[in-house]
């Protein structure tokens, strides 16, 4: 039983992981390969570990793994939040099929801060446009 | 509510040291009977939140379970089939979450869902800005998202 447990578990893990490094090759834009990684390794990583945890009955290894699994999942979402940030100050273009874009605009392009509604006008007074990318080319 | 922790945890404690063995099931075992006996033993009518948050915590974190599972396979399904099914988009989606602590935990949950990331909290923490991977109308992901997880977080945190 607790075999096949392993077995379902350990699988499930590898294959997300593999899909995520698949993933970094196939998607569109940065944004989408970034999605795509953080959240699929994540996942991937902490079932491997749970199968760890699960194939030795020892209370080190159980309490190792469970500190693993709760530092990994708070610390990744704060890393894809800080690095889409980033890349999104820099200009980093969106996929051409982006459908929308509320966030142009929002950001003071000299005090860094982000506003809620409304947003600052640029010296023409209209709103900026949104950063797709015309083509493909653009994001590979 | 925090006093009933403290003893549930105690209870849980002399279970683990009665049976003597010191394994992670054992404990949850020993916790889900201290529950009980709490919840059998329990006559003050005024405080019963405890009993009420801790079969919410429980099933939020199945529903949280079954939401990552769910769409980890849609986006593994997106990734190896040849043809891009995806329609992504920034929302600007409002928080009802007031304090630091619950903006952290919601955005960390959108985070680990696969398909939506978090790109920035604006200055004044009323509103996040959201990619999403799979969006047909932000009005109906905004919708989705309040009625869902944020509901069912607030309802455990407040």
């Amino acid at each position: 039983m607790i075999d096949i447990i392993l077995a379902i578990l350990s699988t499930v893990g590898a294959l997300s992981i593999l899909f995520a490094s698949i993933g970094i090759l196939r998607m569109p834009d940065f944004y989408l390969r970034l999605s795509v990684t953080v959240k699929a390794s994540t996942l991937g990583v902490g079932l491997l570990l749970i199968c760890a945890a699960i194939m030795f009955p020892d209370v080190s290894v159980t309490t190792k793994a469970i500190a693993i699994i709760f530092f990994l999942i708070i610390t990744a979402p704060i890393a894809a939040h800080m690095i889409g940030r980033a890349a999104y100050f820099t200009g980093t273009p969106l996929w051409k099929d982006t459908v929308i874009d509320q966030l142009a605009g929002m950001y003071n392009k000299e005090t860094h801060e982000l506003e809620s509604n409304g947003g600052p006008k640029n010296s023409e007074g209209g709103s900026e446009p949104p950063n797709i990318a015309k083509s493909e080319e653009e994001t590979e | 509510m925090i006093k009933y922790f403290l003893m549930n945890l105690l209870l849980s404690g002399i279970w683990v040291a009665l049976t003597g063995s010191m394994y992670y099931t054992n404990f949850l075992f020993g916790f889900l009977l201290g529950f009980f006996v709490l919840w059998i033993m329990n006559r003050n009518e005024t405080d019963q939140r405890y009993f009420y948050r801790v079969p919410k915590i429980i099933s939020f974190i199945f529903y949280f379970l079954y939401e990552l599972i769910k769409a980890n396979v849609q986006v593994a399904f997106d990734v190896v089939t040849p043809k891009y099914f995806f329609k992504p988009g920034i929302v600007k989606y409002p928080l009802n979450a007031k304090t630091d602590f619950e903006i952290n935990l919601l955005t960390t949950m959108l985070s680990l869902t696969p398909g939506t990331l978090i790109l920035d909290v604006s200055e004044d923490k009323k509103t996040i800005y959201i990619h999403v991977m799979y969006l047909t109308d932000a009005e109906k992901f905004v919708m989705q998202t309040k009625t869902g997880l944020e509901r069912r977080l607030l309802a455990i945190l407040r």
